[in-house]
């Protein structure tokens, strides 16, 4: 089966770009990314169709095109469609409740991993100079916060902030107020306390 | 005629039914009759084909009439009908569950009018899923569960449940493309989606190529399986959502992986052999699920941990690929699809009555409220594997067919199995004291003893305390008296159970698609 160079070039990088871009924290990066990959993997379903040929069903003789993937392509297109579009909802009010539009971290998650370092800690005070069990006990507990302005000069703060919630600690106070203040004054309140 | 042309209506009946309760969005009895109406006519039509299949040979209905290649073939064996009719009484539970709590809340928790239609696609998507006879239809199935998923995850759409709703929806949809993507690779090296033909040309592909194609389905289908190291997203996105979507999730969403996975093991690559690879899999999900439900104090996610470690028995015996051991995988399967629905339940009904579902803030139930008490003690002593429930069955038969095997990874997984079944009683135990045994004042001394458990952020939130309509115990106890009924009736259960492992590690014939052509 002969297929064309260009279009294995092609779906190789939207694979590669999709994945990049899902990898990030914010939604509409990943809703991006998402739609690149649907359509990698539809541009796989058009290679494995093989060769290019004429319309089947059509009653002509000759080399015809395999039609299955194109029926598989079309069902998966709608349902990219569809998925898209309620990613699209789901971003929207995201960001209507004054969370960004970033992926979050699980509170509950974050107060375990607390526990555990202050657990780690009490062991630490009694077996005195064991260094390697003290690695978050100082830090604020959010290693995983989306960057933001505040956290590095070439950064325009220009995408929606990560407001950390109450879980996180203190570390509200860096986070930059005001941005969309009238959309969601009680998240403000929550970052400060 | 044939009996083969009322396999559709297995699909076409929900979908059926979620139009017209979208179109009877306001005419909120309008919507619950015709669900309920709805899966309990399902509940019956896989009753019957069942027996049907049960006394003969599988039905295969080719869809709209087109030659095999190319037609869209539905396959319903003894597995599938099995699966259909369980799934059906747990839908139908957990829907007058939810009945009941819309009721009674003026339907804050279930706005109905997206509840009932998204519901019944999700049954709609679960049904096709067990049907589907080639993968792209599988695929289908998947995405119109997914979707309806989705919806339903996000209910309400408060800031809690978007946040974990985003996780759910992203892993979803990587595992969708994954899935995808594998179809695509086989359709290019096989040249066709049909499953009983993909395992009939499997054998002529050089073992790399095999190989590459039945990872990246197991990957896909694990994601959805919730088999570590692919579980993570599960404890995170299912406690927030509506206790009834929790339960209706639990019990069936990760099952049809569970499902996929089989047909992928048994049917579609019987000579690709990545038993041991699956059996460490099987180990670590067993144990790190456990592990996690121990270090938690809040109900939802012990319950959620639990479900992780238990899908690693179900990978366990599927890993061991002895018909003993697919049959003790299917029932183990089915006992727990009506356990774990019924413990999330029964946390539902918890939170509604103590206005929380932390452990440490949950007290003095068993005086309280006797009958919550024993929908939680007998589903959780169950899910322990304590005999004589069903679970101390299945468990058994998984460790009795590893102990056939008899190499020395099977005796290690036999006692990961009974360290896990005790981990789960332990953790599920736990909660029992402190929430139902504990005395209102309690002694210093006991708290002083759950403090390291620290506080659950979830849990903090205390909802008030609201009104327990009877139908929802009635649901709840309907399902309790389900899972003793799995118990009471192991006998011939497993009797099934033993036919389907023998049929499965047969080959699908393509006499049975042979037959489709004829008729068509």
């Amino acid at each position: 089966m002969n297929v064309s160079l260009t279009l294995v070039v092609v779906m190789a990088v939207l694979y590669a770009a999709g994945v990049y871009a899902m990898l990030e924290r914010s939604l509409t990066r990943v809703l991006i990314g998402f739609l690149l990959l649907g359509n990698a993997t539809n541009l796989l379903l058009m290679i494995v169709m093989g060769f290019p040929g004429i319309a089947p069903f059509a009653g002509d003789e000759g080399r015809q095109s395999d039609p299955l993937p194109q029926a598989l392509m079309l069902t998966a297109i709608v349902i990219t469609f569809a998925v898209s579009a309620f990613l699209l909802a789901l971003i929207y009010r995201s960001w209507q409740l004054g969370q960004a539009d970033t992926v979050e971290d699980d509170a509950e998650d974050i107060a375990l991993r607390m526990r555990a370092a202050e657990a780690e800690q009490v062991l630490g005070a009694e077996g005195a100079g064991d260094e390697a069990t003290t690695d978050f006990v100082d830090v604020v507990a959010s290693p995983l916060r989306a960057i933001d302005g505040a956290d590095a000069l070439g950064l325009l703060p220009d995408a929606p902030v990560d407001i950390p919630t109450s879980a996180y600690g203190a570390s509200g106070a860096q986070s930059p107020d005001g941005a969309d203040d009238g959309d969601r004054p009680e998240t403000d309140e929550e970052g400060r306390s | 005629m044939s009996l083969s042309l009322l396999v559709p209506l297995l699909v076409a009946l929900p979908l059926l039914g979620a139009a017209v309760t979208l179109i009877g969005g306001r005419r909120r009895r309008l919507q619950v009759v015709v669900s309920i109406a709805t899966l309990s006519i399902t509940f019956g039509l896989a009753v019957f084909l069942f027996a049907v299949v049960d006394g003969g040979s599988p039905l295969a209905v080719s869809v709209g009439g087109w030659p095999l290649p190319f037609g869209i073939v539905l396959y319903v064996d003894r597995l599938a009908a099995l699966l259909v009719a369980v799934s059906s009484v747990v839908l139908l539970a957990v829907l007058l569950f939810s009945v009941g709590q819309g009721a009674a809340d003026g339907d804050d928790d279930t706005p109905v009018s997206i509840f009932h239609p998204s519901y019944l696609i999700l049954a709609a998507g679960i049904f096709d899923a067990f049907i589907a006879g080639d993968l792209f239809n599988l695929y289908v199935g998947f995405e119109m569960l997914l979707v309806a998923s989705y919806v339903l995850i996000t209910l309400g759409s408060t800031e809690s449940r978007i946040r974990t709703g985003v996780v759910y929806i992203v892993v979803s949809l990587v595992s969708s493309v994954l899935f995808l993507s594998a179809i695509a690779v086989i359709y290019g090296a096989l040249g066709t989606v049909n499953m009983a033909q993909i395992a009939e040309r499997m054998a002529e592909l050089p073992d790399g190529v095999q190989l590459v194609l039945h990872l990246l389905l197991l990957v896909a289908f694990s994601v959805k399986a919730a088999v570590f190291p692919l579980s993570f997203w599960l404890p995170d996105s299912y406690p927030t959502a509506p206790a009834p979507v929790t339960a209706v999730f639990a019990g069936l969403l990760t099952k049809v992986g569970v499902y996929a996975l089989i047909r992928t093991e048994t049917q579609l690559f019987p000579d690709s052999d990545v038993n041991t690879l699956l059996l460490i899999v099987a180990l670590a999900t067993m144990i790190v699920g456990v592990l996690g439900a121990v270090a938690q104090a809040e109900l939802k996610r012990i319950l959620s941990f639990t479900l992780v470690s238990h899908v690693g028995y179900m990978v366990f015996g599927l890993a061991m690929a002895t018909p003993a051991a697919i049959g003790a995988t299917i029932y183990y399967m089915v006992h727990h699809i009506v356990v774990q629905t019924t413990l999330f339940l029964a946390v539902g009904l918890i939170e509604r009555r103590a206005g929380s579902t932390s452990i440490l803030k949950v007290k003095g139930l068993l005086a309280a409220a006797p009958v919550i008490a024993a929908v939680y003690l007998i589903p959780a002593l169950n899910l322990g594997g304590l005999p004589p429930f069903s679970g101390f069955i299945g468990k058994f038969a998984l460790l009795d067919a590893a102990a056939q095997v008899g190499t020395p990874l099977m005796y290690t997984l036999i006692v990961a199995g009974i360290v896990t079944s005790l981990l789960t009683l332990y953790a599920l135990m736990r909660a029992w004291n402190l929430s139902f045994w504990r005395e209102e004042d309690d002694s210093a001394e006991t708290e002083a003893r759950i403090q390291h458990l620290g506080t659950a952020p979830a849990a903090e939130e205390v909802s008030e305390r609201r009104v327990i309509p009877r139908i929802m115990t009635s649901a709840t106890v309907g399902m309790v008296a389900v899972s003793v009924g799995l118990t009471v009736f192991a006998g011939p259960l497993y009797d099934i159970c033993e036919r389907i492992g023998s049929a499965l590690l047969e080959p699908i014939s393509l006499v049975d698609l042979g037959e489709v052509e004829e008729e068509s």
